[in-house]
């Protein structure tokens, strides 16, 4: 185990050391002490190591990650994992605004509650939330899975693309060409994997799914309106 | 009364200035359709510009260097402020941000490889990074736009600049268009978005709002890439003054600036026509925000929107930007709007020099399209030679002004070497009339 004490280590040395970590590298396990609200821990990571972070973090914590796993003890800032890629992040706490934000792929497990625009743009990344998700979450989403065990706020899904969007609890209302959707064996099974490899604990007969009616893909003067 | 009509002379039919023939055929092209104008390229209405700045010459209280045999230095290098590797360039004109998806592979990898035998960057676009463009460009600078299309950590890391795009001096304010005629598969895979549709890209970055949070995206970037690359920020000309001071508050590298009469892929005319500020107008206040904080020539400042011709350069050097970029002007350098397509600029209604619907995918000269067959008309190593020579004139052409100016270097250029000819160009250019020692709003007639 490598630990890195930030109130000792400027945030360079961290990132240099974790960006500098091989494919093949020994060193897998990293523990990162201090964190205390420092933005841009542990960014652009590249190699299977997996890293704990005791404590909270600010700004865009796992930012672009690529193949790590990364756990956060405390509470994360805004954009955590924002653009990831691959790999695993996993808040033990809550995430302030644009958790997951475009990210491309990975999983990012949040299992207290993520604030507003929670998934905005996010494509092809799965998201699963233990708590409750804020207003605006999934706008503009394109691929990828949100899952979210309680309730979301408003306008869910707004100008929603192709990402599937679970919510156990209630949806204080949905944005604009997003609706409710018929759950089909496939959903299920994609449900039951992330609540599986996330470790919650729900059923996904539990929940409802959300997706694009696809009407704003192509102008149409009839749906102006809803623009 | 035929006898009537004969003695009596008609008036002459005559239009409405308010309500032209131009803006009449709108009225009846909105209720036929429904939906705004849509178009491409940059204002076409008449705002004061650079060819209403005139330079005064050396005379027996400044001496012009020699052509040819003095030297001019045209050398420019961006990004010197935090960036470990700056990006030097032998010419002040670099080639602006234009996506792959509005623009033809052969057309990006024209731009990269014209620029490149010219010594200058290129730019990407919205959209992502190609493998092609990449190849051939030397220096290329990737844009971090809003909608993050084919964002990713690796192709960050193979640029030699990242440029965070805030706003484009066709719309201010406003986000992407493409629209599906121009989403095919290879455009869809690199957007993570079905073929087809119509793709709106977002005017908002998803992760941050604001000065402050910029600072810490900044950060975020420059830790991804070990604080090699210069960072740009990219500004529409809206507010330049204070944009310019956020921008280096918020710790960039490099300002691009970008007035009015920039181009755009696709954009509502009346927002193109109506938002915004004229380049001539943002460039002063911009290097005002800089000489207030002390940053001019520390941060670099690039203008562009409308640059034409070497003079145009010289003009926005002298006002004190370090550097230009050009996207219009390359692509009619490449072949854009060439009259030898004629005859089929005719069949979609428009002109050689005229035609605008870049959004719609049917660009004869092969460049603004995505269409297989009318990208083979783009020879991309013909089209590269025809940016080179034109970027090889404009520099030629600043320099022969430099030079006349009695500058060794092209950033030698100052406001004190300028006067307008028009009253409203003296204001925005903070320059005299020409004739007079007057400047409007500094000093008294
Ligand atoms: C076809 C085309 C595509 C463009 N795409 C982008 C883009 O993706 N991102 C961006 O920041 N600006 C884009 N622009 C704007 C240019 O980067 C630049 O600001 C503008 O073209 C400069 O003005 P000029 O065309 O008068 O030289 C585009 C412009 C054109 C003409």
């Amino acid at each position: 185990m490598q630990t890195v004490d930030l109130a000792n280590t400027p945030l360079r040395e961290l990132n240099t050391a974790l960006q500098a970590q091989a494919v093949t590298t020994n060193q897998t396990q990293w523990e990162v002490l201090n964190p205390k609200g420092a933005h841009a821990i542990a960014v652009g990571l590249d190699a299977p190591i997996e890293v704990t972070v005791n404590g909270s973090t600010g700004y865009y914590c796992a930012g672009m990650n690529k193949q790590a796993t990364i756990n956060v003890t405390g509470s994360a800032g805004p954009g955590v994992a924002e653009n990831m890629m691959s790999g695993t992040v996993v808040i033990e706490g809550d995430a302030s605004q644009y958790a997951g934000a475009t990210g491309h792929g990975g999983l990012l497990v949040i299992k207290g509650n993520a604030s507003s625009r929670c998934g905005i743009s996010m494509k092809g990344i799965d998201i699963v939330v233990f708590g409750n998700i804020g207003h605006m979450s999934a706008f503009m989403a394109q691929s990828g899975n949100l899952v979210v065990l309680g309730d979301a706020g408003d306008a869910l899904g707004d100008s929603l693309y192709e990402a599937r969007l679970f919510v156990r609890g209630s949806v204080k209302s949905l944005g604009s060409d997003c609706i409710e959707k018929e759950m089909r064996p496939e959903h299920l099974e994609i449900l039951r994997d992330l609540l599986e490899r996330s470790g919650a604990d729900a059923r996904p007969e539990e929940f409802k799914r959300y997706g694009s009616a696809r009407k704003l893909y192509n102008f149409h003067v009839d749906h102006a309106g809803a623009y | 009364m035929r006898d009537i009509m004969d003695t009596n002379p008609q008036t002459l039919p005559r239009d409405s200035s308010t309500f032209s023939p131009e803006i009449n055929a709108e009225i009846r092209r909105a209720a036929d359709t429904g939906i705004y104008d849509i178009r491409g390229g940059g204002a076409k209405r008449k705002v004061p510009h650079f060819d209403d700045l005139l330079f005064l010459g050396a005379s027996i209280s400044r001496y012009p260097l020699e052509g040819y045999r003095e030297k001019c230095d045209t050398s420019v290098v961006l990004g010197t402020r935090f960036a470990k590797k700056p990006i030097e360039l032998k010419i002040p004109v670099t080639i602006a941000g234009m996506s792959f998806g509005a623009l033809s592979g052969p057309a990006k990898e024209a731009l990269g490889r014209g620029a490149t035998m010219a010594g200058t960057s290129t730019t990407t676009g919205d959209g992502g990074m190609t493998d092609e463009e990449r190849g051939h460009s030397e220096k290329l600078v990737y844009q971090y736009l809003p909608s993050r299309y084919g964002m990713n950590p690796d192709d960050l890391r193979r640029a030699d600049a990242i440029e965070i795009v805030v706003g484009q001096g066709a719309k201010p304010g406003g986000g992407g268009m493409l629209l599906g005629q121009k989403i095919t598969q290879r455009v869809a895979n690199m957007r993570n978005l079905p073929v087809g549709i119509d793709q709106r890209s977002a005017c908002r970055h998803p992760d941050w709002t604001g000065p402050d949070d910029l600072e810490i995206k900044i950060l975020e970037l420059r830790e991804i890439t070990n604080w090699e690359k210069p960072i740009y920020i990219k500004i529409g000309g809206a507010r330049p003054y204070y944009d310019t001071a956020l921008a280096v508050k918020a710790g960039a590298d490099v300002v691009v600036l970008d007035g009015m009469q920039g181009g755009t892929a696709a954009t509502q005319d009346v927002f193109i026509e109506n938002v915004g500020q004229p380049t001539l107008a943002c460039i002063r206040p911009a290097v005002k925000a800089l000489q207030d904080l002390g940053m001019h020539r520390k941060v670099q400042l690039v203008v562009s929107g409308g640059i034409r011709t070497g003079a145009d350069v010289a003009k926005a050097l002298a006002l004190g930007a370090d550097a230009v970029a050009i996207g219009t002007a390359a692509l009619i350098a490449i072949g854009e709007n060439d009259p030898k397509w004629a005859a089929e600029y005719s069949k979609l209604g428009t002109t050689a020099d005229a035609y605008d619907d870049w959004h719609e995918g049917k660009d004869p000269a092969g460049i603004t399209t995505q269409d297989p067959e009318l990208m083979k008309r783009l020879d991309p190593v013909e089209a590269a030679r025809r940016l080179r020579n034109y970027l090889a004139v404009m520099t030629l052409e600043c320099q022969t002004i430099a030079r006349a100016c009695g500058k060794s270097h092209v950033h030698n250029l100052e406001p004190e070497d300028l006067c307008a000819l028009t009253i409203e160009a003296a204001a925005m250019a903070g320059v005299p009339l020409a004739g007079t020692s007057w400047i409007p709003g500094q000093t008294g007639f």
